[in-house]
């Protein structure tokens, strides 16, 4: 049986696969429609690096952080790369996803994320999903939900802010130079990273 | 969509391939690597070291030769190269004299760059970097990621370049790449959007009778857009953009690059140029240089751009001094 960590991956490249094309599209409309392209490349790249045997979930996402990192480019590679290699130090020596190991792990990527990208929440970036449904998660935690309950609740805080996004205008990235025209678009990093916890949240279910 | 391509994950790979075989003289590729470093190896001098995504060429291949660029970086189309790409190139230029990073001011470039420069100084190799940000298309605020890289960069390639070959150290040679970039503006255009072949659709939308003004370089949609005029006219509001600057002033001595984006005729270059020099020659400034042509693209858009460049002495005197690469010639 394939461990925890290497299904979770392993959905997440089926799934950026298929939204491939969405991802692109929504790109070409306020960026440079490239967006599903390289992350596609990337997370195959990630599963020819990674085994079903790949137990330590710290170990397995450094690796697919690295991975990201030398295939993706852009602005997604380096901010990817950055938020699963953060993940995984502090999923280290770790072989089952617990809330609190989620947890810290969310709080070190999304850390990852602002350090490289120097963005924060209202700009129009993969943050405005991120924070908000590590927000929903932290906060459904501490009223005493379980795990899959508080993640469910945290993927719909992230489709709260894909919506979000298309209020905003981009003041970070490629979309900023669109001023206003990038209104009533949402934001492809944001909707990417929405697809990424939607599939965590299926393999966690699927136990 | 129609494209003279084999398969769309190997363009980069091809095109380098093919611009070696072209160029022996002046690149080699480094093998494994989307890189092209000067073909007689690193020289005991300053390096130079840009890149980006590829889709812009000539830029940044044809500019790596003597006077101007050691190495260049390819990242897939319009996606900046990753940052094991960058550090390969940098180690591989690296004369013991440190390098320079030209990097044009992308997000994406930015941060890929940056993360090699940081794997560089991890092994001792001295690195420093220069942003350009010479689209004036683009307000500078604290509301966007600032002011993108567009065609300006060929002339920090040319006369940091030629600041490196004369000898200068590092951080002399960094000074004049940032004066470059101080006195450097553009802003450009499109009459049709490009392609990109891994999308295989227009990067945006115009109707027949639409011109797209402030583009980038990335097919990415511009300022705004507006019903097609003359050339003249066009220009006329490219450069009063550029000069609402307040760098350019009657007595003033500038370079002049009318630059097309890919697939504009020159013959269409030379028309906006001549008007270009008629302007500039009723405000009373002075054009030392000028260069029409493609210098840095965005596929098979057709468009252009106008770069105006303030000269000092010094400036003047690196701009003028010789280049030797594929597509930048001069004795």
């Amino acid at each position: 049986m394939a461990s925890e960590i290497y299904e979770c991956l392993s959905k997440i490249a089926g799934i950026i696969s298929e939204n491939k094309d969405f991802l692109t599209e929504l790109d070409r409309e306020i960026g440079d429609s490239d967006h599903g392209i390289n992350l596609a490349r990337g997370f195959s790249a990630v599963m020819e690096k990674v085994n079903p045997e790949d137990a330590d979930i710290g170990a397995t996402l450094k690796k697919s952080g690295m991975t990201l990192l030398s295939k993706v480019g852009g602005a997604s590679g380096p901010l990817y790369g950055t938020a699963y290699m953060e993940a995984g130090k502090v999923l280290a020596g770790k072989t089952e996803l617990d809330a609190e190991g989620l947890k810290s792990a969310f709080e070190a990527a999304i850390a990852g994320i602002q350090k490289r990208g120097k963005a924060v929440k209202g700009e129009k970036t993969m943050l405005d999903a991120i924070i908000p449904a590590y927000e929903t998660y932290s906060q459904k935690l501490s009223d005493g939900a379980d795990m899959i309950t508080a993640l469910e609740a945290a993927c719909n805080s992230a489709r709260e802010g894909v919506e979000y996004t298309k209020t905003i205008i981009a003041t970070k990235g490629r979309a900023s130079y669109l001023g206003e025209r990038s209104i009533g678009h949402q934001d492809p990093g944001a909707t990417s990273s929405t697809l990424m916890l939607e599939a965590v949240l299926d393999v966690l279910k699927g136990k | 969509m129609k494209k003279l391509i084999n398969q769309v994950d190997n363009i980069v790979n091809e095109m380098l391939d093919g611009m070696t075989a072209a160029f022996p003289q002046y690149v080699k590729r480094l093998e494994g690597f989307e890189v092209l470093v000067r073909a007689a190896g690193p020289s005991e001098k300053v390096a130079l070291v840009s890149g980006g995504g590829s889709g812009h060429e000539p830029s940044h291949g044809g500019f790596v030769g003597r006077g101007m660029l050691d190495g260049a970086v390819a990242g897939a189309v319009f996606t900046s190269p990753t940052p094991d790409q960058v550090f390969e190139a940098i180690k591989a230029v690296n004369g013991g004299k440190g390098v320079l990073l030209v990097i044009k001011n992308y997000t994406g470039d930015v941060m890929n760059f940056e993360m090699a420069a940081d794997m560089a100084a991890d092994e001792g190799i001295e690195v420093e970097q220069v942003i350009v940000a010479d689209d004036v298309a683009v307000e500078n605020s604290t509301w966007t990621t600032g002011r993108r890289g567009i065609a300006g960069t060929v002339f920090v390639h040319k006369i940091a370049g030629a600041a490196a070959e004369a000898g200068l150290k590092l951080a002399e040679v960094k000074r004049v790449a940032e004066k470059v970039i101080a006195n450097v503006r553009s802003m450009g255009m499109a009459v049709n959007p490009c392609t990109v072949p891994a999308a295989g659709k227009k990067s945006f939308e115009l109707a027949d009778d639409e011109v797209e003004i402030g583009i980038g370089i990335h097919g990415e949609p511009g300022t705004h857009r507006e019903k097609i005029s003359s050339v003249n006219d066009i220009s006329d509001k490219l450069l009063a953009k550029i000069l609402a600057e307040g760098i350019y002033a009657a007595g003033d001595e500038v370079a002049v690059m009318v630059n097309g984006m890919g697939g504009t005729p020159l013959m269409e270059l030379c028309v906006a140029n001549k008007h270009v020099k008629d302007v500039l020659d009723g405000k009373g400034i002075k054009i030392a240089k000028t260069l029409v042509g493609n210098y840095m693209t965005s596929l098979d858009m057709e468009g252009f751009s106008i770069t105006l460049l303030k000269l000092d002495d010094e400036l003047k005197k690196f701009l003028a001094a010789p280049a030797d690469t594929p597509a930048f010639v001069q004795f």
